[in-house]
């Protein structure tokens, strides 16, 4: 057999009908993670045409998007005020319950963001094919999966049948070579790269990241990365499964367990790309000399290094790019050749799928330890499950940073997206651990930079953005 | 779905790259459990002002835009978030296609499934039509899906690429489940024939 990518693996071994002349291949999808806001319209799909969901054993559900991450009431209920919200997560308790779909209630021990539970669960493992109806299911592809979003049809469409109609996409290989130097993290990593291509550079492709730089990385780190690649355009984003990926999944709550476990490593062993095998595109990346990175405007590609400066739509050449960088910079209200170093902000948010693992939290806390929220500054530490939260709590990271002057809030998305109740308002300026910062994502008006954990805590420390690496002297390890 | 036929329609040209669908639909419209009223929603953020009045710049609220059908928008168009409200609202306003010189991936496969055209064109087209819209907002285009064309105004005829299988349901009129139902064996003998790594009702 000629060489194949993790991508060819993966695909090949899903295709229940391969691609023909005038038919896409169809795909069998192994997990199925839902969500209250993508799936509502899917459901009622189903009750007209009287179908049943085929696999509910593969797949399951939580409550995050529209959720509120305030304290718990006496009862210890998290309550939840806004009544169209409420409706929405009704709809999926009833959902799931008439279609025997498993569900993550809203504050039980296992709820939270639907891309940090499947992971925290070990329901994400090497090889297998994974959707939800949200973009950032690129994220279970640190894993060695082939994850990626869809919308509410094919919400529809994997309910019914557990397969997706696909046209094949192309594949990347995102070389990052050499190491990470200290202030420097996964975050970074793919700031830069989208930095580099664009948000529409990997449209078509499916990215597979390696390189030293990448190997390295924590899983959590990793999941950092391919959570993005959709913010280049990617469809998906692959890290080839290793031992760091092995020990990640061993002992949790659904990994395969004994000779089934033995039986599972084997055949993960399978998956890396053969030597030989060819991609239809190549990135590289020099780690070495990365530095943290910031966005300065309304997408995740318009992204410098920390100690950049703003750039000028007058050096654009294309005029719709022009006017797309005026616009952006006018929604910002940021002056071209301007940095952003020393640049006050309003609110600092860590959390979102992208940074609100157990790592990203301790390696803040650490950062943050013996330190304060400058005055003004409105900080929120939002865990991305309620595992997290517990873990966090028992490390006494929450302590640190209510000691500090920030908010420690119950798990959910909270303001990567502005539809939960925590949001900016408008003309404030956040430094946000998220993955978006189009105009309007975190509140209407409210404009974000979006960072990693360390830049956002130096920020939060000092009132205004900073260079974390001035704070370091060793690094932060995760 | 209805079937998708020949049509003409007024454009209106909004030449921004990579309008994402946090702008065509805003999260905080997303709190419904159908798909009504989020038309009200679309490009939400541009349309109306802070004080909820409508922004008389924006090209769509302009009079004599009112009646367009067909959207002319910059590369990327529907990058971002992948909910299926953002084809929701553009139909729901009325909206039959968008041009632009490529889509994001997620927007465009659920363009497909609702009718929503998504009508690639190269940089030099593009840039024509937005001149053309701009000088007379009366500009009228047609659509003719069987043949892969966009007709101008003064006759030239602009070719545009589409996925077969797409354009076979969206001539028909049929949706891809129906296909996905028709391979029942298939799925059936896939499953009897892979291991089951993870069953969500129980932990392993
Ligand atoms: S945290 Fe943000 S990006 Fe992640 S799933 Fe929630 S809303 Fe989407």
């Amino acid at each position: 057999m000629h060489p194949r990518t993790l991508f060819d693996k993966v695909w090949a071994a899903h295709e229940v009908r391969p691609q023909q002349a005038d038919t896409p291949a169809v795909l069998y999808i192994d997990l199925h993670l839902v969500h209250e806001v993508t799936s509502p319209q899917a459901f009622t799909m189903l009750r007209e045409r009287g179908l049943q969901v085929r696999r509910p054993d593969r797949t399951l559900a939580t409550m995050d998007h529209s959720t509120p991450t305030t304290p718990r009431n006496s009862l210890g209920i998290i309550p939840v005020t806004d009544g169209q919200a409420a409706a929405q997560l009704d709809r999926l308790r009833k959902n799931c319950a008439d279609f025997g779909i498993p569900l993550f209630e809203l504050g039980s021990a296992n709820q939270g963001i639907v891309h940090v539970i499947g992971p925290e669960q070990g329901l994400t493992q090497p090889g297998m094919t994974i959707v939800c109806g949200d973009s950032h299911t690129s994220t279970h592809g640190a894993f060695g999966a082939l994850a990626f979003g869809i919308g509410t049809s094919e919400v529809g469409h994997v309910l019914a049948t557990q397969c997706l109609i696909q046209n094949r996409p192309q594949t990347c290989a995102v070389r990052v070579n050499g190491r990470l130097q200290t202030g420097v993290s996964a975050k970074d990593i793919i700031l830069a790269i989208i930095a580099k291509i664009g948000v529409g550079g990997g449209t078509g492709y499916v990215f597979e990241y390696m390189g030293e730089a990448i190997r390295a990385l924590s899983m959590e780190e990793r999941m950092t990365i391919c959570n993005m690649s959709i913010e280049g355009g990617a469809r998906a984003g692959m890290v080839a499964p290793d031992d760091t990926t092995f020990e990640y999944i061993a002992g949790r709550p659904f990994a395969p367990q004994g000779a089934d476990w033995e039986a599972a490593v084997a055949r993960w062993h399978t998956l890396p790309t053969d030597e030989g095998a060819v991609y239809d595109r190549v990135i590289e990346l020099d780690a070495t000399t990365l530095t943290p990175m910031i966005t300065y405007g309304t997408n995740p590609g318009m992204g410098m290094p920390i100690d950049g400066v703003v750039p000028s739509p007058d050096e654009m050449s294309d005029p719709s790019a022009r006017t797309t960088l005026d616009k952006a910079l006018k929604y910002m209200d940021l002056q071209p050749g301007q940095p952003l170093l020393g640049h006050p902000v309003d609110v600092v948010f860590l959390g979102s799928c992208t940074n609100s693992r157990i790592s990203d939290l301790r390696q803040a806390a650490r950062l943050m330890q013996g330190q304060k929220v400058a005055p003004g500054v409105r900080m929120m530490v939002v865990p991305g499950s309620q595992q997290v939260k517990a873990q966090a709590e028992r490390e006494g990271l929450d302590a640190i940073f209510k000691e500090a002057g920030a908010e420690w809030r119950e798990a959910g998305c909270s303001m990567c997206i502005a539809m939960n109740g925590d949001q900016l308002a408008p003309g404030q300026y956040a430094v946000s651990t998220s993955n978006r910062n189009f105009e309007g994502r975190q509140g209407k008006g409210g404009r974000t930079f979006l960072a990693s954990p360390l830049t956002a805590v130096a920020t939060a420390i000092n009132g205004k953005v900073t260079d974390v690496r001035e704070m370091l002297t060793e690094p932060v390890g995760v | 779905m209805e079937p998708v036929s020949t049509f003409a329609a007024q454009a209106a040209a909004l030449p921004i790259e990579n309008i994402d669908t946090d702008q065509i639909i805003p999260a905080s419209y997303l709190k419904v459990t159908d798909k009504a009223g989020l038309a009200e929603g679309l490009f939400s953020n541009w349309r109306y002002n802070a004080d909820g009045t409508l922004n008389a710049d924006f090209v769509l609220n302009r009079p004599e835009s009112a009646d367009a059908r067909i959207l002319i928008a910059g590369n990327n168009f529907g990058c971002g978030s992948s909910r299926e409200h953002a084809p929701w609202a553009l139909i729901g306003y009325g909206f039959k296609a968008i041009i632009s010189t490529y889509f994001a991936d997620i927007f465009c496969n659920n363009a497909l499934k609702n009718g929503l055209l998504p009508i690639t064109v190269d940089t030099e087209t593009y840039y024509q039509l937005v001149s053309m819209c701009e000088e007379d907002p009366s500009t009228t285009l047609t659509v003719d899906l069987e043949n892969q064309t966009v007709i101008l105004p003064e006759g030239q005829q602009v070719s545009f690429p589409i996925d077969g299988f797409a354009k076979y349901c969206l001539l028909n009129g049929v949706d891809q489940l129906g296909f996905l139902q028709q391979q029942e064996e298939a799925i059936a003998a896939f499953e009897a024939s892979h291991s089951q790594p993870v069953a969500t009702i129980s932990p392993a």
